[in-house]
């Protein structure tokens, strides 16, 4: 069986809705941060994808700008749990609920 | 063996740019970058010393001013303040505006990093200004970066809002972080940063350049949220906010893969060019794009049902940090919006334009009644901005260059009540932004009868009572939305404005005759936040009052396609 672009752009759609469900389901903010790596690398592999279908770089290129975001974002998301942390012994998303209504 | 960009250098050109159409971006940029090295270096100035350099920027302020209008318009001086006052004049003028600034800056008693912030934002501001007037009317659009960013008229228009922001946010900022015991640069340089992304969001011209700066935008807004350590509230919101942020992006992202996939292209004008030579019937990979980009979009300026961060985020932020976001934040977001479904896929209309109804439909019912519950006066106004937002959408939805321009001044018009709304909310709040609920309003009429009636103002505005902005920009939504036939949507947006009229004038009612629960001290209202609530209330009555010259600048700010002008 020839694999095809198709597989690439199906793996990449199942990866990000096991990143979307992760996301939901679970309370550990840390895997949710891992969650959105996952999603986020999943778009990757269409970009590539789609560029190599297409014979066109730009959507190798788009990959590096995704990288370079996904790291900014685990560094802010990872320094909130650090400044969390400090405050209170155990985060998970069910302890915090001062907010509701 | 050949290295890949061996083979593909050929083929790149270097992109064309201007450091005309560039400079609002590097003055806020090189501004953020200044204050904080030379804040890292000198954390603590002697006082007095601070107290003159602070005096000193007032001038500083008017002077690179002057330059910038200079070196981006084509004469030193604005063409026409130059043929009205001859050189002399302009010259004595200037002299004049530095001793204003000079004593307005000792007068405010504002900080060293709050007038730095206040004057990069107006310098800025200044260059928005000068590119409208000696660019972009008499020559269209003007090239910043090849077909990845340029502005146009209706960029223009809302970066012009996203710096005026900036310099009101800066104000209410100052005392705030004194009275919170959090002074110091970081909120300053992450919200000029995060306003240079809603500069650049405004103005993309390409898909992976507006997912770029939208994140520069909402990064530094993650961060300013959790800023308030001290405050469980504070980092329980930017948490939130930080986790449904990156989830909506990581959508968005995966839209603009879809449509790169479906259109071989990220740059809009090439997108719309294709579009316009292929005939599509139904291709599934596009819609889903598009239906990605939306959920992404939607995220961002809080349309039902992507809202559920918004009141969380808005309770437990510092509250002149809302009253940046919900500014900033939705000013940039609706522009992509209008760029990308108005603009780029005009002849896809039929396929977003239900959509986009059916958000504004739910945005506006679920804001309006679930406000109505609530509380809290910040939790309040978030779910009133959600409604607002419906009615932006309302706009969107018309597709037309008369919604576009309803758009526009509904979003300056709402982003200078907000930031009126929040900056009273920060002065009554009090230390730790504890006094939030509903019922501290109670009476407020009787200790501050001046932020009373400003709150009344601001509420009447939302409310969208005659003779303030939000009449005129509830009017010319409606409007655009009746002139593009979609009559039911108008409906829903006119029961929708009746439902929340109540909540307004309940608030209004309760702080001319309800009784103060307790008697606090109370403090008067530093200058600088009491300068930036007067200014609100300026634009909110004289936007109300006299609208049609800035209905005409909204309706001259029509979005066009950039990169297919840029290039030719």
């Amino acid at each position: 069986m020839e694999v095809t672009n198709d597989w690439y752009l199906l793996l990449s759609a199942v990866m990000f809705v096991i990143g979307a469900v992760g996301l939901m389901l679970r309370r550990n903010p840390l895997v949710m941060f891992m969650c959105v790596e996952l999603m986020l690398n999943a778009v990757n592999i269409s970009f590539v994808a789609l560029g190599t279908e297409l014979n066109d770089v730009s959507g190798q290129i788009a990959v590096f700008f995704v990288l370079v975001v996904a790291a900014v974002e685990v560094v802010v998301g990872l320094a909130l749990v650090v400044a969390i942390n400090r405050r209170r012994a155990a985060a998970t998303a069910d302890d915090m609920s001062v907010l509701r209504g | 063996m050949h290295l890949v960009f061996a083979q593909v250098a050929p083929n790149v050109v270097a992109p064309r740019y201007s450091w005309a159409g560039l400079s609002p971006l590097i003055i806020l940029a090189t501004g953020a970058l200044l204050l904080i090295m030379f804040r890292s270096v000198i954390s603590r100035l002697p006082e007095k010393i601070e107290r003159y350099a602070t005096v000193a920027l007032g001038p500083l302020t008017v002077a690179v001013a002057w330059l910038v209008a200079g070196l981006v318009g084509d004469d030193f001086l604005f063409p026409s303040i130059r043929a009205n006052l001859g050189a002399f004049g302009a010259v004595a003028t200037g002299v004049l505006l530095l001793g204003v600034a000079a004593l307005l800056v000792r007068v405010l008693r504002v900080g060293f990093d709050a007038m730095f912030t206040a004057g990069t934002a107006l310098v800025a501001f200044v260059a928005i200004v000068v590119l409208w007037n000696d660019y972009w009317r008499p020559s269209g659009p003007v090239l910043a970066i090849g077909d990845q960013f340029s502005f146009d008229g209706f960029s223009l228009v809302m970066s012009a809002v996203i710096v005026l922001a900036v310099v009101l946010c800066a104000l209410l900022f100052d005392e705030y972080l004194r009275r919170e015991g959090i002074a110091g640069p970081e909120m300053f340089v992450l919200m000029m940063l995060s306003a240079a992304g809603g500069l650049v969001m405004a103005g993309a011209g390409d898909l992976i350049v507006l997912f770029l700066a939208l994140e520069t935008l909402s990064i530094a807004i993650y961060v300013m949220t959790a800023l308030h350590l001290s405050r469980n509230e504070s980092l329980e919101a930017g948490l939130k906010y930080f986790i449904l942020g990156a989830f909506s992006s990581a959508f968005l992202l995966y839209g603009i893969a879809l449509v790169y996939g479906a259109t071989g292209s990220m740059s809009l004008a090439e997108i719309s060019t294709y579009m316009s030579s292929v005939v599509f019937l139904e291709d599934a990979m596009l819609l889903a794009g598009l239906a990605m980009l939306l959920v992404g979009l939607g995220f961002k300026v809080a349309a039902v049902p992507f809202h559920g961060w918004t009141p969380d985020v808005y309770q437990g932020a510092p509250t002149p940090v809302v009253a940046f976001m919900a500014s900033v934040v939705k000013a940039a977001a609706f522009a992509a919006i209008v760029r990308v479904f108005v603009v780029t896929f005009a002849d896809y209309r039929a396929d977003w334009q239900p959509a986009i109804f059916g958000l504004a439909v739910l945005t506006l019912l679920v804001g309006s009644v679930l406000a109505i519950v609530q509380r809290d006066a910040k939790r309040m106004l978030a779910y009133s901005s959600i409604s607002h937002a419906g009615f932006i959408l309302v706009g969107v939805q018309a597709a037309t260059s008369r919604g576009t321009a309803a758009v526009v001044f509904y979003v300056a018009a709402y982003a200078f009540m907000v930031i009126g709304s929040f900056g009273v909310l920060t002065v009554v709040s009090g230390r730790g932004d504890r006094r939030t609920s509903l019922d501290d309003l109670n009476g407020l009429a009787t200790h501050r009868p001046a932020l009373a009636l400003a709150l009344t103002v601001f509420l009447l505005a939302q409310a969208g009572v005659p003779l303030t902005s939000g009449f005129v920009a509830k009017f010319a939504i409606i409007g655009a939305a009746v002139d593009a036939r979609s009559f039911w949507l108008a409906i829903v947006a006119m029961v929708a404005a009746v439902v929340s009229a109540f909540l307004y004038l309940r608030i209004v009612l309760s702080v001319y005759l309800g009784s103060a629960t307790d008697a606090e001290p109370v403090e008067p209202v530093h200058p600088a936040a009491g300068l930036a609530i007067g200014v609100a209330l300026a634009l909110t009555v004289v936007f109300g009052v006299f609208p049609s010259p800035i209905a005409d600048l909204t309706g001259d700010a029509v979005p066009q396609l950039l990169g297919a002008i840029t290039r030719s």
